[in-house]
């Protein structure tokens, strides 16, 4: 059976599962709906919350992010602690009181809390946009996947994503949605840790890749460390090394922390708190929640280092088990001829990985081209251009400079070391891998480590659960902020149960729409409006429920103008650098690290607005008269678990 | 309802609770992971210093260590409390 065939089969029958899940458990009550009745088991509702909270990003892109970032590998860790360590931050400080307060929405109890419809309205607003720049990735990723894997176009296979979503998400709410994330965490896990685990006992010898990646390199005769020879051999090729300290150490905090509030305050996360039965199992299930993201985030560092490596020494032989460049570097006739290496131009053609053989010698070399090089390169190209293109009669003076550029890169290849030589003794003219996309250490790791066809259907199998699932979840909270929040909150109380279902699902249908006609037509920023979707729910959604839940004190003017000064600072702090609403030639300022303000990357900024949010409530709030007393009571009543709302059978 | 003094006792012990854990979020994290790490740099976990480690994978394993510890402790101040569901 080919590959192409197994694929479809192994996607089919995950499908097949997920429609099924969905039919039987249809909702028929807005409890339902929004809440899954609130009877889902804490465990149940973890695996869930994991699938939720784990998209294509996580899924596909973030061993390689680690794997392959130019300021090494330890530089990247604020992803692993940000996006688990909110979990804390969720179990002590919001989940528990927020099942208490035992309503549908984040907005819903902002606005209850601060006794307000603006501060309702505010809430809404920040919760839709945080939310449709997340699902516009999702929407994308299962397009991406489905045309990796299933040989349709990206285009079409968002619109057979966008149906499944329909299918489920539509018919079965909060409930279907629930025990079909809880289908495809278990999907995307063992898609996951499979190829890990066989690279890690490749590798290391290590059944388990978390001690893989402590472990010692094993076909080096297990006297190296894996990290120490992952160190050695990239700093070999001038790379910076892979547990090199950060450059700065400032922003590496604020950026944690900024992931960890961002990911406390996503409403799509916060809703999965209100489907378990009592606000002890909102608690453990927090923890539930992290026993299965981290399932998979204690493995992806492994994953990233052992790719990398392994990708390495894939084009270093010699790097296996002495010096890289003691040896010769892959020839492309091996490339061409052995079937171990038949996976390099699979991924060729899809783009992912691209070299070239600039020096013409037969073989690839990869390694970190010094930035004096790539100048010059870059100037002859451009002379060479100039050259070419030209209709003028007398040549001689472009040919000058064509002869002037020529002679400069001679100069930089021989200035620029590897390994003690100068790349011209070495012959070389430049790295000659010109791509390696952070999705191929996920997506190729099957294929590298020798495993059967089946593993890599379960990869794509695995990838689009991630994707769908994420989608969902976030489909769910506009919804819910639409039907319950809009509609029913402000513009037509009076709605009967069945008309808010009703409205519900349009509102779903309209949001899957929405998200797939984005999807088609992505905004080019799609990566830096994640940031702001990060630093926005940073700054605005978690310290109003903090606030809301552990002080009596503030009040309806001074949560909103928290919200709205978090909201502005935030993101003028990130148009400043991106572009003005994203508009590409409007930023103010350069997007580099020397133009940051103390440092402090737009990415990062998500912490200050927060503390900008906490300051302007308190001040405001000072100056103005403090809240009703049915608000105080309210606050006193969700801080007591007693008198929570009885669980409802399904 | 519990009475007024019984739930601000325990909202009280719930703070402080809550605090006690953040203080050992924020250390085995942030202070571990990427602040201490220079200084803790010849401490060795396997193969990786312990600054790395913390960072990859040792905070992860607190976080959970914490929240089914917080979620256990409180199950037993609500009963202290009288304030359970």
């Amino acid at each position: 059976m080919d590959q192409f065939t197994l694929n479809l089969i192994v996607v089919g029958m995950t499908f097949a599962l997920y429609i099924g899940i969905a039919i039987w458990a249809r909702a028929g009550s807005t409890a339902e709906f929004y809440a899954a009745g609130r009877g889902v088991h804490p465990v149940m509702n973890g695996m869930a919350t994991g699938a939720d909270w784990m998209s294509a990003a996580s899924f596909i892109s973030m061993a390689g992010i680690i794997a392959l970032s130019p300021a090494g590998g330890y530089q990247q860790s604020a992803f692993l602690m940000g996006w688990t360590g909110g979990y804390v931050l969720l179990a002590l400080l919001l989940a528990p009181y927020l099942r208490k307060f035992g309503k549908f929405t984040v907005p819903e109890f902002i606005g209850d809390r601060f006794y307000s419809g603006t501060a309702r309205l505010v809430a809404v607003v920040c919760l839709i946009v945080i939310s449709v720049t997340y699902v516009i990735g999702q929407m994308r990723g299962v397009g991406v996947t489905f045309s990796r894997f299933l040989e349709v176009s990206t285009d079409n296979g968002l619109y057979i994503g966008a149906a499944i979503v329909f299918a489920y998400a539509v018919l079965g709410g909060m409930k279907g949605i629930t025990y079909t994330q809880v289908a495809q965490y278990v999907v995307l896990i063992i898609a996951y840790t499979i190829p890990a685990i066989f690279i890690s006992l490749q590798l290391t010898g290590s059944f388990l890749p978390q001690l893989g990646l402590i472990g010692s390199y094993a076909p080096q005769g297990g006297e190296v460390a894996m990290l120490e020879k992952l160190d050695q051999v990239v700093t070999e090729l001038g790379f910076t090394a892979y547990t090199a300290d950060t450059s700065n150490m400032f922003n590496m905090v604020l950026f944690t922390m900024s992931l960890m509030i961002g990911t406390a305050g996503l409403p799509h996360v916060i809703i999965r708190f209100f489907t378990v039965p009592k606000v002890s199992d909102a608690r453990s299930s927090a923890g539930w929640a992290l026993v299965f993201i981290a399932l998979l985030y204690t493995v992806a560092p492994a994953v990233g280092s052992m790719a990398r490596l392994n990708l390495t020494t894939t084009f270093w032989p010699n790097a296996v088990t002495g010096n890289a460049l003691d040896g010769d570097a892959i020839a492309l006739a091996d490339i061409d001829s052995k079937p171990e290496l038949a996976w390099i131009n699979t991924w060729k053609a899809t783009k992912l990985l691209e070299f070239s053989d600039l020096n013409g010698d037969g073989k690839i070399q990869y390694f970190n081209e010094p930035k004096a090089v790539t100048a010059a390169n870059k100037a002859l190209a451009d002379a060479s251009k100039a050259l070419a293109d030209s209709t003028e009669a007398d040549k001689s003076a472009l040919e000058a400079k064509v002869a002037e550029a020529k002679a400069a890169v001679d100069a930089a290849l021989a200035e620029a070391t590897l390994g003690g030589k100068s790349l011209a003794e070495r012959g070389l003219v430049g790295n000659e891998v010109t791509k390696i996309d952070n999705d191929i250490m996920v997506l190729a790791n099957p294929e590298i480590a020798k495993l059967p066809g089946w593993v890599i259907a379960l990869v794509a199998a695995g990838g689009l659960a991630a994707a769908l699932s994420t989608a969902a979840g976030l489909l769910l909270a506009i919804s819910s902020a639409i039907s319950h929040d809009l509609i029913k909150g402000s513009l037509n109380p009076q709605i009967s149960e069945k008309g808010e279902l009703l409205a519900a699902r349009i509102s779903m249908g309209v949001a899957i729409a929405v998200a797939t006609w984005l999807g088609l037509n992505p905004p080019g920023f799609a990566a830096q409006v994640v940031a702001l979707a990060f630093g926005l729910a940073a700054a605005t959604i978690f310290p109003a429920l903090m606030m809301g839940i552990f002080s009596t004190r503030i009040n309806k003017e001074g949560a909103i103008s928290g919200m709205l000064a978090g909201l502005a600072f935030t993101s003028v702090y990130i148009f400043l650098y991106l572009g003005w609403f994203f508009i590409p030639g409007t930023n103010v300022y350069e997007n580099t690290a020397a133009n940051y303000f103390f440092g402090i990357s737009p990415l990062s900024i998500g912490t200050v607005g927060a503390l900008v949010n906490f300051v302007v409530a308190y001040v405001v709030t000072g100056m103005t008269k403090a809240p009703p007393q049915e608000v105080v009571e309210l606050v006193e009543s969700i801080r007591i678990p007693k008198g929570a709302g009885a669980a409802q059978a399904h | 309802m519990a009475d007024k003094s019984t739930s601000n006792a325990y909202w009280a012990a719930n703070v402080r609770v809550i605090l006690i854990s953040l203080a050992i979020w924020f250390v085995c994290s942030f202070g571990l992971g990427i602040i201490l790490r220079p200084a803790l740099s010849g401490i060795h976990i396997g193969g990786a210093d312990l600054g790395f480690w913390f960072a990859q994978n040792g905070s992860i394993y607190v976080f959970l260590v914490l929240i089914f510890a917080y979620a256990a402790k409180m199950n037993k101040l609500d009963k202290e409390y009288g304030v359970e569901e």
